[in-house]
């Protein structure tokens, strides 16, 4: 063992009260940040798996229809009014081609088509108005688990089949195997109006999808919108759901398309968890200033009470910079113990709490993640913030001049 | 590397000319022209009333303090052409210290204590210092008490404690500032016995300041300090 390491271990034991009184508060300190750390991140993590466990990283949509002002013969535009058109579901041209170049994008992991119109679900007497979301199963399968949500039934589009949600199925009186119809509301002559075969039902946990989503297979939403061979949308998943953003601004670029990302779509609930996250940086900042300043008014009181053992030290051949090391380690192994206390009372207190905090189906109601890495940089931390509080005292202890200590003593 | 301007290079200690000022303001003139020259092997006692500048003389001899102007060569070496770590190094291994208050590290047992300087100088611990340690403890008396930290022991125990570290790094110069001054007769007795037998058996230098007569008479040659210059040199 070096020599700076053993008198550093040997002072931090000769002030036991000292010692502990700051280990506790660092450990305390530690703990706060890794159990609000894990806390937030937890809640974080869920929050944004709910919000997109129904949802494409990036949804790409033709450009809008917009109308032209004619102008006349001479250039000049006689009529500068110009009235909105509605907006009708539109296939995205040369869709394939489009999804092919967007797959291609780094950092795309799966794209589905899509189509996605209103409709009315009829049965008896009864009506709902639902998006209908015309998909391929498979390939829109790696973009949202549909499965993982299904309370009866299969995911089964073949032909006129459909699954639907549970608020649906209880508005209609629709079970699995049920018959209802789906009629396009649009003033056309020919809108579609065909009987579909209830083959599944979801519960995705949000009640307005629930009563609003009607699954067929692509193919049947194409015939019911008019859309022969054309999608509406294609979603797109991404391999970081924070680079979503980027990424719906790269496929614009690239294929001329209007791409929005759930970030963009939901604006709200990212505002939150930035708020949410730079609150909980604010409180780890104060912890961590407050057990600096623990660490470095401990160590400078150590100095002065150790001034006539420096002096000692110094004259028997101890140089200035062991000296300096030699309270410069006792900074960082404090902050090494102390997070060391910190992570094992932050799994505690988060363990703690989210059995405390249960939902009426027994999950946590506020999902505690432990994360490795969030120990080792909470550590780090602990220990780069005993080193550097640790710097003054030590560089005071490392001028102290021997002869003035022994003269004085 | 021999020194420019002194002729003597088999002289141990050799100042010229030395002063040592203190504070800006005010300024108290310590020391006022120090001319001394010791060879190896002395056994030298330096005397004075309080305030003569012995203890001033003695940090600057064991290089923990620089004189104001003059020179100090110690075996050969301008000090003053030393830096910091160079000074230190050559305080470590060359010059011993005894002080009149014990000055041991409480934390520690007397035997660490003891080798304590050859721990600073090698960085680790190893079984060749703990051998030596011990040795040193059982030549002033204390081999039983090796184990016992230093606020186990008493007044004279902690100064032959401190004597044997003095003695760890077998410097050629030992600095005692009142070594006996803290201790009852008997016990201070015991100590001088011990500084005059490592004298004889290692060759060792002894610089010994003390105010007690009875000691200084014991010694080979007497110093005597007043107001900062040397009295009488016997």
């Amino acid at each position: 063992m070096p020599f700076e390491l053993i008198v550093a271990l040997r002072y931090l034991r000769e002030g036991k009260g000292q010692t502990w009184l700051i280990l506790t508060g660092i450990g305390v300190g530690v703990g706060v940040i890794i159990f609000l750390s894990a806390l937030i991140t937890g809640l974080q993590k869920s929050l944004v798996a709910r919000t997109l466990g129904s949802q494409a990283h990036v949804i790409v949509r033709p450009r809008e229809e917009i109308p032209r002002v004619l102008p006349t013969r001479d250039g000049a535009v006689r009529d500068a009014t110009v009235e909105r058109p509605a907006q009708r579901v539109r296939s995205i041209v040369q869709w394939q081609r489009a999804r092919a170049d967007i797959a291609r994008i780094p950092g795309v992991v799966a794209t589905a088509p899509s189509i996605s119109g209103p409709a009315i679900a009829v049965r008896g007497d009864g009506a709902n108005s639902v998006l209908v979301r015309g998909i391929e199963p498979d390939s829109y399968g790696r973009i949202v688990n549909l499965e993982a949500f299904l309370k009866a039934g299969r995911l089964d589009l073949d032909g006129f089949k459909a699954v639907i949600g549970t608020g649906l199925a209880a508005n209609l009186g629709l079970e699995v195997g049920d018959r209802f119809r789906l009629r396009v509301g649009t003033e056309r002559d020919d809108a579609g109006l065909a009987v579909y075969t209830v083959s599944g039902i979801f519960d995705i946990g949000n009640k307005d999808l629930n009563e609003r989503w009607v699954f067929v297979s692509l193919r049947a939403a194409q015939s019911l919108f008019g859309l022969e061979g054309g999608v509406s949308a294609i979603e797109v998943k991404g391999a970081e759901i924070y680079d979503a953003e980027p990424l719906a601004v790269l496929i614009t670029e690239r294929t001329g398309l209007v791409a929005d990302s759930w970030m963009r779509s939901n604006e709200q609930l990212l505002t939150g968890l930035r708020s949410q996250s730079s609150s909980s940086l604010m409180i780890q900042s104060f912890v961590i200033l407050a057990f600096a300043l623990g660490i470095a008014s401990v160590l400078a009181v150590s100095v002065v009470q150790k001034s006539r053992e420096i002096g000692i030290l110094r004259a028997t051949g101890t140089s200035r910079a062991q000296i300096l090391r030699i309270f410069l380690l006792q900074g960082s192994i404090l902050g090494l113990v102390g997070s060391a206390v910190g992570i094992a009372l932050g799994i505690v207190l988060g363990v703690f709490f989210s059995r405390l905090a249960r939902n009426p189906d027994g999950s946590a109601t506020f999902p505690v993640s432990i994360d490795t890495v969030l120990y080792l940089r909470s550590a780090a931390i602990a220990v780069g913030v005993g080193l550097v509080s640790a710097i003054l005292p030590a560089r005071r202890a490392a001028r102290m001049n021997p002869a003035q200590i022994i003269r004085s003593s | 590397m021999s020194v420019p301007g002194t002729g003597n290079s088999d002289a141990l200690l050799r100042l010229e000319s030395v002063t040592k000022d203190y504070g800006t303001r005010i300024v108290t003139h310590v020391l006022r022209g120090i001319d001394l020259v010791v060879e190896p092997g002395e056994f030298m006692a330096l005397t004075g009333p309080s305030g003569s500048g012995k203890t001033t003389l003695l940090n600057l001899i064991g290089l923990l303090d620089r004189p104001t102007s003059g020179r100090i060569a110690f075996q050969g070496w301008d000090i003053a052409q030393l830096n910091e770590s160079e000074t230190t190094a050559l305080r470590g291994r060359s010059i011993g210290f005894v002080f009149q208050f014990h000055h041991l590290l409480p934390a520690f047992t007397a035997q660490e204590n003891v080798m304590l300087p050859l721990l600073a100088d090698r960085g680790r611990r190893d079984a060749e210092m703990e051998d030596r340690a011990s040795a040193l403890l059982d030549e002033v008396g204390l081999a039983d008490r090796a184990s016992y930290l230093a606020v186990e022991l008493s007044g004279g125990e902690q100064q032959r404690v401190a004597l044997a570290r003095s003695l760890v790094m077998r410097p050629p110069l030992v600095l005692a500032d009142e070594p006996t001054g803290n201790l009852d007769s008997e016990s201070g007795a015991q100590v001088f016995r011990l500084l005059r037998a490592f004298n004889e058996r290692y060759g060792t230098t002894f610089v010994i300041v003390t105010h007690d007569d009875r000691l200084a008479v014991q010694c080979d040659r007497t110093v005597h300090m007043v107001d900062g210059r040397v009295d009488s040199d016997t």
